[in-house]
């Protein structure tokens, strides 16, 4: 078995019901994992974007990329791992804030993560950050440290660099 | 002028050429069958249960070559329709299964014959349309045929909601069809088709592969130009018999678990493997380990997919066969193999099929010898088992599509219904169904629509009283005992046959073989069943044992 390797798909596809249960019909039978999985229109109405992060080796993604280009639904499948591209994650945390002392504390770390505040309460707050993986799960480890009362993200969304499109 | 959504279905239908529904009406398809009552050209065909309405629909587009269209009502309609799509699915067949749906405001809350189809067919079909409003009609209905029938093909399904089918109104065919996500890739790359050639030109031991994708591409003609210009043997597989004829001295017959020792003897000793239109199934490569250890190998597919997903493969090329086989054709020539070719005759003469006569025993392989004798000719419709191995084994096929089988999903109970929509499919020809006791039975309603129809068929059971091809493992990995396969219980298939209304003849002696397979041959105003009582313990020899290598083939007698 050669190694394993993560790698994030960009699809598009129609904009119909039914199409995602497709996508995810595709992974859970062949028992592929889905990492994660975001979904929405784009600037065009009929035309979805669906970005998928999923791992296997080699034969795994060649599969996953071949079988996602055989439905039917799906008009384009880019393994964006393959060339330049940006990726970005948003991510909702909402902090504990008990203690008013650590608040300025915990507003002076989001400011580190570029985070924004969007809501806030006397016993929390609700930041807002994005980032790739890497920023997050920084970010995350952080805040956990004041207490995460609860979390919510998106998937990751990625893009090809240049105008290649 | 304003048209209900079942007559313009049934009109959408006409305009594509289909010539019969095999279907079972029930509450949620009630207005299309309305529709499809005073109908000439379209022509209804009532079966008995909806898995024969699916396979009849399977076997008319088996021979024909066109879209098969099966019927049925919502929830058990549907589901019951299921096996037979599942069946198309993996065996590529072009197909549209139309269901009646419940009313729109009553999905999703359990109505009565209420089934989620879309859900349940989702793996086993090509794609799958809804239809909520008769407006979407008459689009979705030329699409279905479109998809069905092009790139690989294979089912798909049209779920119609009763209020779709009843509402009116206006009726535009779409002249063209044109899906910005579909765009099958039919035409090989030409560098990929050059490396082809060339390997082709180098190699010392070659052989073709060939499987059903040839048949379903139409390709044999070229097929058989690629072996007879470049005279390499070949094999063709279980899928694929008769793409190349088996009469044929080049012709190594089917490879895998129960085929020819000589073709997976070449398997296992080849340098280059040409793979056309075959998917390297567990049942042809056996232990992929010890697969073609020594061979490059070629792969022509027209599913992207299906390359590389059992076997790595040198060159892969994308594309319909037919297209890629013409264009290989003009870049090959005689190959120089002479010692190859020997080795091949020597395996071929070496190891041909062959069985032992026990006692006055009737011996099954006997009995196809028989029909390969008197009906060479026909249409083969083979179920699934012992008795569709022996058939593939000693039946030699000259012609596409003259062999039909539920060769990827094994569905037992789809030869006779299968048979049914060959024969409508093939008025002119001799259509001979070889069932056995276990798979006959599963579907034997159908022997009803083909006496009303007088479909002038020939079903011959082997019969063995057993679930047979379990019993061969139960005998040889199980310790012989026999769990659920004893069949001892089964009635009389003659009189059976006599009492639904078909002739029914019953063979217990070699000697009558024969006569009664020459008696079949001048019964055509209806169906004949003969059932061969045939030798209990008889085996499928050779075999690959289930994750063995096909160079450890149990050859049988020698």
């Amino acid at each position: 078995m050669s190694k394993e390797e993560r790698h994030i798909f960009s699809v598009l596809v129609e904009n119909r019901f039914g199409v995602l249960a497709r996508v995810a019909g595709l992974f859970s039978g062949r028992g592929f994992n889905i990492d994660s999985l975001n979904v929405a229109e784009t600037h065009d109405k009929s035309i979805s974007q669906i970005t998928l992060v999923t791992h296997g080796d080699a034969q795994i993604i060649d599969q996953i990329y071949q079988h996602l280009n055989r439905l039917i639904d799906v008009i384009e499948v880019t393994d964006l791992s393959t060339v330049t591209h940006v990726e970005r994650e948003l991510v909702l945390i909402k902090v504990a804030t008990d203690d008013p002392q650590k608040r300025t504390e915990i507003l002076q770390v989001a400011e580190v993560f570029r985070g924004r505040v969007i809501d806030m309460k006397p016993a929390s707050l609700v930041l807002e950050i994005t980032g790739d993986e890497g920023k997050l799960k920084a970010a995350i480890d952080i805040f956990n440290t004041y207490g995460i009362l609860e979390l919510a993200r998106t998937g990751k969304i990625a893009m090809m660099r240049g105008a290649t499109k | 002028m304003e048209l209900s959504g079942a007559r313009i279905l049934v009109d959408c239908l006409k305009r594509e050429g289909v010539e019969y529904i095999f279907g079972v009406n029930g509450g949620a398809a009630m207005p299309i069958f309305d529709a499809l009552y005073d109908e000439t050209e379209v022509k209804l065909i009532p079966m008995r249960h909806e898995q024969g309405a699916s396979h009849a629909a399977d076997g008319y587009a088996r021979v024909t070559g066109k879209v098969g269209v099966a019927l049925a009502t919502s929830g058990p309609g549907a589901t019951n329709l299921v096996t037979g799509i599942a069946t198309a699915y993996m065996d590529s067949i072009p197909m549209v299964a139309i269901t009646g749906q419940v009313l729109t405001q009553f999905i999703g809350s359990d109505a009565f014959q209420e089934c989620d189809v879309i859900g349940v067919t989702r793996p086993i079909c090509k794609h799958s349309y809804l239809i909520k409003s008769c407006d979407e009609v008459a689009d979705v209905v030329t699409e279905a045929f479109h998809i069905a029938s092009t790139g690989k093909p294979g089912p798909v399904i049209i779920d119609i909601a009763k209020d779709a089918q009843r509402k009116e109104t206006l009726f535009k065919y779409p002249e063209t069809v044109d899906i910005r996500s579909y765009k099958p890739q039919v035409h090989g790359d030409p560098a990929q088709i050059a490396k082809a050639a060339a390997l082709i030109k180098e190699a010392e031991k070659p052989m073709l592969y060939a499987g059903g994708g040839v048949v379903l591409a139409n390709a044999s003609q070229e097929l058989q130009e690629l072996t007879l210009k470049t005279q390499i043997p070949i094999t063709v597989t279980l899928m694929g018999l008769g793409a190349f004829p088996e009469t044929h001295p080049l012709a190594m017959e089917m490879p895998g678990m129960h085929g020819s020792c000589c073709a997976n003897y070449a398997f296992t000793d080849a340098d280059l493997i040409v793979a056309i239109g075959a998917r390297f199934d567990d049942r042809v490569t056996g232990d992929l380990d010890k697969f073609a250890p020594n061979a490059k190998k070629i792969h022509i597919d027209i599913d992207a997919s299906c390359i590389g997903k059992n076997v790595q493969v040198d060159v892969p090329i994308v594309g319909d066969a037919k297209n890629v086989l013409t264009e290989l054709n003009k870049q090959v020539g005689p190959t120089d193999i002479d010692p190859w070719r020997a080795q091949i005759q020597e395996w071929k003469q070496k190891y041909p099929f062959e069985y032992e006569q026990k006692g006055n025993k009737v011996m099954p392989q006997y009995v196809i010898e028989q029909i390969y004798e008197h009906y060479s000719d026909a249409i083969v419709v083979a179920d699934v088992g012992q008795h569709q191995m022996w058939a593939a084994q000693y039946f030699k096929f000259t012609e596409p599509r003259q062999w039909l089988n539920s060769g990827g999903l094994g569905t037992m109970g789809f030869s006779l219904p299968a048979a049914i929509g060959a024969q409508l499919g093939c008025p002119d020809k001799t259509v001979v169904n070889i069932n056995g006791d276990g798979s006959y039975i599963m579907t034997i309603q159908e022997l009803v629509p083909a006496i009303t129809m007088k479909l002038p068929l020939k079903i011959f059971i082997i019969n063995n009283m057993y679930l047979g091809m379990v019993r061969q493992w139960q005998e040889l990995f199980h310790n012989k005992r026999y769990s659920a396969v004893d069949y001892h219980d089964n009635p009389d298939f003659a009189l059976l046959a006599q009492a639904f209304g078909a002739t029914g003849l019953r063979v217990e002696h070699p000697e009558d073989v024969e006569p009664a397979l020459l008696k079949a041959k001048g019964i055509n105003d209806g169906p004949v069943v003969i059932d061969f009582i045939v030798d209990e313990d008889e085996n499928v020899f050779p075999m690959v044992p289930a994750g063995a290598g096909l160079g450890d083939v149990i050859r049988g007698l020698s």
